[in-house]
């Protein structure tokens, strides 16, 4: 999963039927510093997130489509969790990281 | 399926079940040239691979397929030694 | 397989039902002579994996291939505890070219 700050909301009203009573949110990825780091993109929230939380994404189609128990949902990405906090426990790490 | 080059070995005793008597290898990936691209992976090994052998690899969930293990959390592994590799591979504008 | 090193905890109290119980740990890559490279992943974790610890982590639908992760949606997870590595290099392979 990439951790990930909420940056928008995404309203498509002609989309694939599969995708339809979704909420599509725009996230950006963070560093370990919490900074953005690399390019936003769109997923599915499925734990009510909103504009500005901290969140996980997973990003596996085939789990996601276990998860929203739809075989054909054209997508890859889901908001998995909203990030309570943080422990960064080695304090070598620097934090400059970017995700993968 | 990408051709790699065995450059080490690791040793794990806490591990998924599924992977208890699997040897892992560290593989550095190549082109067909033999050029390494991208950086080393670990790989499960199916066939028993040695030190700086040329071997195929196979990426993904496929990785697992050839173990007999219902779930095999892996997304490398070595499933081929090679022989012998027949062709041209250089492109003609690096010639 | 992906090296990392394990740095760090992610806690989320609002997640989809079928995270519940999986530890979900920060695991920066690694390269092979330890030092850190800058990407990282969250992975569950599937072997009772503690911070900075060396691990292996799988990605992908891999990730789902174990008892703790079947069918949850997780992208990453950590399968392996690295008690040692080796590495070698060298010139050949003894494979012939035509």
């Amino acid at each position: 999963m990439i951790i990930c700050k909420v940056a928008g909301t995404v309203v498509a009203t002609e989309k694939d039927p599969n995708l339809s009573g979704y909420k599509l949110l725009v996230v950006q990825p963070l560093g370990l510093d919490q900074a953005p780091e690399g390019a936003t993109f769109l997923a599915v929230d499925q734990v009510d997130a909103g504009e500005g939380d901290t969140v996980l994404v997973s990003k596996e189609g085939g789990g996601a489509r276990i998860l929203l128990g739809r075989d054909r949902i054209p997508l890859q990405a889901v908001i998995v969790a909203v990030v309570d906090a943080i422990d960064l426990d080695s304090p070598s790490t620097d934090t400059a990281g970017k995700q993968a | 399926m990408n051709l790699a080059r065995v450059i080490g070995t690791i040793w794990a005793t806490q591990k998924d079940p599924g992977l208890v008597g699997l040897g892992m290898r560290i593989v550095q990936p190549l082109d067909f040239e033999r050029n390494p691209i991208g950086a080393p992976e670990a790989a499960v090994d199916a066939v028993g691979a040695g030190p700086d052998e040329l071997v195929i690899t196979v990426g993904s969930r496929e990785a697992s397929l050839p173990f007999d293990v219902a779930l095999l959390p892996v997304d490398l592994a070595i499933v081929g030694i090679v022989d012998r590799i027949d062709g041209d591979f250089a492109p003609p504008w690096r010639k | 397989m992906k090296l990392g090193r394990v740095v760090g905890t992610v806690w989320a109290t609002r997640k989809v039902d079928s995270l519940t119980g999986l530890k979900l740990l920060i695991v920066r890559d690694l390269d092979l002579d330890h030092s850190f490279k800058s990407s990282f992943v969250v992975a569950a974790d599937s072997v009772g994996a503690g911070v900075s610890e060396v691990v292996l982590y799988a990605g992908g639908s891999s990730a789902r291939q174990t008892q703790v992760t079947t069918d949850r949606p997780v992208d990453a997870v950590i399968m392996a505890i690295v008690d040692r590595l080796d590495v070698s290099v060298s010139d050949g392979d003894g494979v012939e070219s035509a």
